[in-house]
């Protein structure tokens, strides 16, 4: 099994988000960035399943600027085994939709013959969660998402468990599928350093978006991007009594 | 069984608070005062209950019998209660977030303790020159946060982050992860304002509001240090630093004690201005922590040591491109046999898990002795192999951790705490634990001192280590801060019974 891994370059979870000044996005520059950490979790999926045997190659992807090509090589020293880069500038890169990354993906796994793609189940900048579900309707492909546990069905099938509300749902899925990864479905391993140093000569390929022929003139339009309401300070109160004559005042109980 | 336990402890690890008697001329705390304090302080000024927490250190290691906490408000109470308790003859202990290591923040006897809790109202900040004026019962870590907002950050960090307070971590010197980097709290404090603990309760205004001024005596530092010794710290006036906007950690597998000096070496070359922690671990406390605390190593196979190496600067190109050359040299050079760069900020989070849980691993091995010593880098570790082989079976285990890039060695020694019966106590528990003690005391004090170190690198003297503070210095110093003290505690007040 030939699989393809989706990987985003994303600002860090740590690092506090700050709205641009003229409300058109977010501020990325000089701020530290890193692996989407559910695509993370998928590509260590995929790794895992090739130290199994069950997968024979692993190739990770990602879309995006210049600096799209860090979070590859991350990936080649997490354990893919080639790389591939389709470019854009920073400037396009920041009005991509999912729908232009799932066709990207499409026109590779089209290119290339995969059996699978592995995503993360959304991406934790813009929260989309679309790209998987799209991908497998423009494949034509069975979809198995937000992925908890992944192993062999047998006969050409693969066996996947994803975490609902109230319990856990199996689902056995045909062979070639589009899987999205949940928080839960493993611990992705770290890049060490003997493995960076290797992943310097793995091949990474970069293709330019004009190549796969792909259309990104964005289908939406951002009007503003604003900081969520502050929140109000709290007081103190002296007493119980104080705090129900306040709540009674506010109208939250009944005088 | 359990309330047996702190009463063998505190004659097993309180050395100072057996011997040093109750100095009687100190009065004892009588109702007339306690209505004078909350005549002016007012009632949630003043307390009488409930103090067991601001009575015993966090580690649990050392209790007082004081019976009375006081919260002042500002300088001026703080002023009003240092002068009548100096005229009353009323012994005093100030207390920030109570988190030191050698018990210099609580009362031996019955100290009354003045808490700087509800000192917190003042906070200046100018993001120009990176000047800092705030009151001195500010949380470390809420400081930090005040400061995010202008992109600058505190000069040190240290575990107790979230309760230690500025006017403690200024009278304590606090050291921290950052020191190699930034410098002592000597490189950022300009100024504080300090109450003296004379019949006026005099407020001095030490240093000043501005960068450079060499015009005094360099006062505001006689207080950096200084344990409650001298004067109460209300106020504090320091510089801070820019913010690093991009942070690098990586942890580094290394197979001999001198290599780790190497990494050192070429860390401080090559990594230079964006160097920020060189911190060390030894497999002892790596094991520690995966048993007690199931944390796993970060790297794959284990090595007799590991180092977290840290940078921070403001391109994180630049800052990469640095690190990445720097690890590269250290394979070529077969200085490290296995590491792992954090690829994110959760990477790098494992990373400082393991060197910050550290402190409490330890703890739960039962019984844990901390040494905080200094030493020059060849004798850094040899320290461990000694005292491995001095306490034998003795002690459970011998675990070192550390700021290595600043010579500081956090050895700890562990033994077990068993569950015996109360008859099998003595035997059982006493005799073992009286022998490691004799094991390790004085020798490893005086080990330190003649291998050219220090007996306390960061966390001071306090109670700890009174009976072992002429170790290493000149009568001649001794006598130099008992006269200073009496200077400023003409009636010896203030913290008695410890450091000086």
């Amino acid at each position: 099994m030939k699989i393809l891994v989706g990987v985003k370059r994303v600002v860090d979870y740590a690092v506090k988000i700050r709205v641009k000044p003229d409300r058109s996005g977010v501020v990325t520059e000089g701020v530290q960035h890193s692996m989407n950490p559910f695509d993370e979790i998928a590509l260590e999926e995929a790794v895992k399943l090739k130290e199994k045997k069950i997968a024979t190659e692993v190739i990770a992807f990602s879309l995006g600027g210049p600096k799209s090509s860090e979070v590859l090589r991350t990936a080649l020293a997490k354990g893919a085994d080639k790389a591939i880069h389709v470019q854009v500038s920073d400037d396009e890169a920041a009005k991509l939709e999912s729908f232009h990354v799932a066709k990207a993906l499409q026109k590779i796994v089209e290119h290339e013959k995969f059996d699978a793609v592995f995503l993360g189940k959304q991406a934790i900048d813009d929260d989309s969660s679309q790209t998987a579900p799209m991908l497998a309707g423009l494949l034509d492909w069975p979809q198995a998402l937000y992925a908890s546990k992944v192993e062999d069905g047998g006969s050409g099938h693969m066996k996947v468990t994803r975490e609902i509300d109230g319990g856990l749902d199996t689902i056995k899925v045909k062979v070639p599928f589009v899987l999205s990864a949940d928080l839960r479905l493993n611990e992705p391993r770290y890049a060490t350093l003997p493995n960076i140093m290797k992943a310097k000569k793995k091949p990474l390929k970069a293709i330019p978006i004009k190549d796969l022929g792909i259309d990104i003139t964005p289908q939406t339009e951002t009007i503003e991007v604003t900081e969520p309401p502050v929140r109000q300070a709290g007081g103190f109160v002296e007493d119980v009594s104080a705090l129900v004559a306040k709540l009674k005042e506010k109208g939250f109980v009944k005088a | 069984m359990l309330n047996i336990l702190p009463r063998i402890r505190i004659p097993l690890r309180c050395y100072s608070a057996v011997l040093t008697a109750r100095n009687e001329n100190f009065a004892k705390v009588k109702q007339s005062d306690i209505m004078a304090f909350e005549n002016f302080l007012g009632k949630d000024g003043v307390q009488k209950d409930d103090i067991s927490n601001h009575t015993t250190d966090w580690t649990g290691q050392f209790k007082g019998h004081g019976s009375l906490v006081l919260y002042p408000k500002s300088t001026d109470e703080v002023s009003a209660i240092l002068a009548y308790c100096s005229k009353n003859k009323l012994a005093v202990v100030p207390q920030g977030g109570n988190t030191g290591l050698v018990g210099g923040s609580i009362p031996v006897h019955d100290e009354i303790i003045l808490s700087m809790n509800k000192i917190s109202q003042q906070f200046a900040f100018d993001d120009t020159m990176g000047i800092l004026k705030c009151d001195a019962g500010f949380i470390l870590e809420e400081l930090d946060n005040k400061l995010a907002k202008h992109g600058y950050m505190m000069p040190f960090d240290l575990g107790a982050k979230g309760s230690c307070q500025i006017g403690g971590n200024i009278a304590t010197c606090a050291g921290g992860i950052r020191l190699i980097r930034y410098g002592s709290l000597h490189a950022h404090l300009l100024g504080v304002t300090v109450v003296l603990p004379d019949e006026q309760g005099s407020v001095l205004h030490l240093g000043s509001d501005i960068r450079k001024d060499n015009t005094s005596l360099h006062t505001p530092h006689l207080f950096l240090g200084s344990e409650g010794q001298l004067g109460v710290i209300t106020s504090v006036t320091m510089t801070a630093v820019p913010r690093p906007k991009s942070v690098q950690s990586a942890m580094l597998g290394v197979q001999s004690f001198e290599k780790c000096c190497e990494v050192l070496k070429l860390a401080k070359s090559r990594l230079c201005e964006v160097l920020s922690s060189f911190e060390f671990l030894d497999d002892a406390i790596m094991e520690c922590l995966k048993t007690n605390l199931g944390l796993h190593p970060v790297l794959n196979s284990p090595t007799p040591f590991s180092i977290l190496v840290e940078t921070s600067g403001s391109n994180e190109d630049h800052d990469m491109e640095k690190m990445s050359a720097f690890l590269d040299e250290l394979l070529s050079k077969k200085l490290i046999v296995d590491g792992v760069l954090a690829g994110s900020s959760a990477d790098a989070a494992k990373m400082w898990k393991l060197r910050e849980s550290a402190p409490l691993a330890v703890t739960r091995d039962g019984y844990v002795y901390k040494h905080d010593v200094s030493l020059p880098l060849n004798s850094y570790y040899e320290l461990t192999n000694v005292m491995k082989e001095r306490c034998g079976d003795l002690a459970k285990r011998v675990v070192t951790y550390g700021h290595l890039g600043d010579g500081n060695t956090h050895l700890n020694i562990t033994s077990s705490k068993q569950n015996e019966n109360l008859e099998k106590l003595y035997v059982s528990i006493l005799i073992p634990i009286l022998l490691l003690i004799f094991r390790m005391y004085p020798f490893l004090y005086e080990w330190v001192v003649a291998h050219g170190g220090s007996i306390s690198a960061e966390h001071g003297i306090g109670q700890l280590k009174l009976p072992y503070s002429n170790l290493g210095k000149e009568s001649e110093e001794r006598l130099l801060t008992k006269k200073l003290k009496n200077i400023f505690d003409p009636n010896g007040i203030l913290n008695p019974y410890k450091m000086i």
